[in-house]
């Protein structure tokens, strides 16, 4: 942990540094930034943009989640629906994030539905080729254990299949979350009246770094908040039983 | 027969179960083989390695369906089984595993049964902090609690040192007793199916099919010395034959 902060600490002296012999209009320094960061969040405009960015990556987070872990169970334990599904994922994971924005906004129009829909399809292959790796490493000796001991199917989800999963759902929640709060960034500037990746947009139009940079280090800090402190411990949590920590 | 004793039986006949290999090859597993137990009874299961002794315990526990013949299982019965590898749940404790499996055991049956195996103090303990012998004995403890009408222990005891499994043996020899059920045992130990068993039963090579079946007078009494011997050396002649 002292190391970690050492290494940010170093992290900011070098931004000092650099701002110090550089040209302060395209890097300010830290002391700059922050004024600004306290200007806006005077104002209320931090807090706001912030506020509805973080509501479409819960929400775009949920949905990928949810659908993904489904479709990734199904592909797991039915070799057919796998066979049938799969190409689909192939397309999905290939497809570049700005080409499935870009037609969600032309198709189902300039709102909520098709930025949030957009990024949880982004998410959505990368969530499914995760669990369905972890259903098939499903040990199928626990399961004929459950059969012989007449586990309920709940009973059998909850304490047979799920705790397997949990590493991967992890994984799955891990990289996702990262992966969908810079696709909803994307999908603000491109097409939503507010929020950071608007707000940034706004600042990238008058060449405004200081403000570019009063929203963008504030969600990042939250994002990185919401991964050591939910994830990592929700990680350690499901892997407790392990003699060591995987 | 009376009809009780009927529903409480269990019957096994395998006309033939074989397995596909990778190679898409079919290999004859099982062939005409047939053995019956009445209520309260164990059977041992007695046959050389790999002749297919647990595909026919997989058979009677009803997780293999894809055979020609019939098994009949004691009617409302619930079944415990041990595996040969303990099969516990890593991310439950000791404790969590049994009462999962037996949701209706009473706090007093599972503390005695603890007692009993000598897991009284390893109850919260994971399983992958348990040694292999403690392991077996949870998984004794998993099958005991659910009270089976039909135990199925497919070599419970391999792989442990000698000492140990004796004792093991021991423990289990008063549970058995001490319920009314019917025990299929599969062993390659002949002491241990004279010391379990009311009937042994001898299977050949692969195909495997019952050689021969033989009563150990006294279920599970003290037998002399001398009996004991009678018993192996028939044993053993069946073997050979087969």
């Amino acid at each position: 942990m002292a190391l970690r902060i050492i290494s940010f600490l170093t992290l900011i002296c070098l931004w000092q540094v650099a701002a110090h012999f550089g040209n302060p209009r395209l890097l300010p320094g830290p002391m700059a930034v922050f004024t600004t960061m306290k200007a806006e969040a005077a104002s209320g405009a931090l807090f706001a943009a912030l506020g509805i960015t973080l509501a479409r990556v819960a929400a775009a987070f949920l949905l990928a989640m949810a659908a993904g872990s489904a479709i990734g169970y199904a592909m797991g334990r039915s070799a057919l629906f796998d066979r049938a599904a799969d190409p689909w994922i192939i397309v999905l994971l290939n497809l570049p994030a700005l080409v499935i924005i870009v037609l969600a906004y032309i198709w189902v129009g300039l709102n909520e539905a098709a930025a949030i829909g957009a990024v949880a399809l982004n998410k959505l292959p990368v969530t499914v080729v995760t669990i369905r790796e972890g259903v098939r490493a499903l040990d199928t000796r626990l399961d004929e254990m459950a059969l012989v001991f007449g586990f309920s199917p709940v009973k059998r989800l909850t304490h047979v299949v799920a705790p397997q999963l949990a590493p991967y759902f992890a994984a799955a929640t891990r990289g996702g979350l990262s992966l969908v709060w810079k696709i909803v960034l994307v999908v603000e500037l491109m097409g939503r009246p507010n929020g950071v990746g608007f707000e940034i947009n706004t600042a990238f139009q008058l060449f405004d770094v200081p403000l570019l940079l009063a929203y963008a280090l504030p969600f990042t800090a939250i994002m990185l908040i919401i991964e050591t402190l939910m994830v990592q411990p929700l990680e350690r949590h499901v892997s407790r039983w392990r003699p060591r920590a995987a | 027969m009376s009809r009780v004793g009927d529903r409480a039986r269990l019957e096994a006949r395998v006309a033939k179960k074989s397995f596909r290999t990778a190679s898409g090859q079919s290999v004859l597993v099982l062939a005409d083989l047939s053995f019956a137990l009445e209520e309260g009874e164990t059977g041992a299961l007695i046959g050389p390695s790999g002749c297919g002794k647990s595909t026919l315990m997989r058979i009677l526990a009803g997780l293999d369906r894809d055979f020609d013949g019939s098994v009949h299982r004691p009617e409302q019965g619930r079944v415990g089984m041990v595996f040969q590898e303990p099969r516990l749940l890593p991310w439950r404790s000791v404790e969590d595993n049994v009462r999962l499996a037996a949701p209706h055991a009473s706090e007093a049956e599972i503390a005695s049964l603890f007692d009993a195996l000598g897991l009284s103090e390893h109850r919260t303990h994971f399983p992958g902090e348990l040694s292999i012998g403690l392991a077996r004995r949870a998984a004794l403890a998993r099958a005991f609690a659910v009270r089976p009408t039909l135990l199925l222990l497919d070599e419970p005891f391999v792989s442990l040192d000698a000492p140990l499994a004796r004792q093991l043996q021991r423990d289990l020899a008063k549970l058995v007793e001490s319920r009314r059920m019917i025990t299929v045992l599969v062993t390659h130990d002949v002491d241990e199916a004279i010391a379990l068993a009311d009937r042994i039963f001898v299977l050949s090579a692969r195909p495997a099919h019952v050689t021969g079946e033989i009563r150990v007078k006294g279920p599970r009494a003290v037998l002399s010395g001398e009996e004991r011997g009678a018993v192996a050396a028939r044993i053993e002649a069946l073997r050979t034959a087969g």
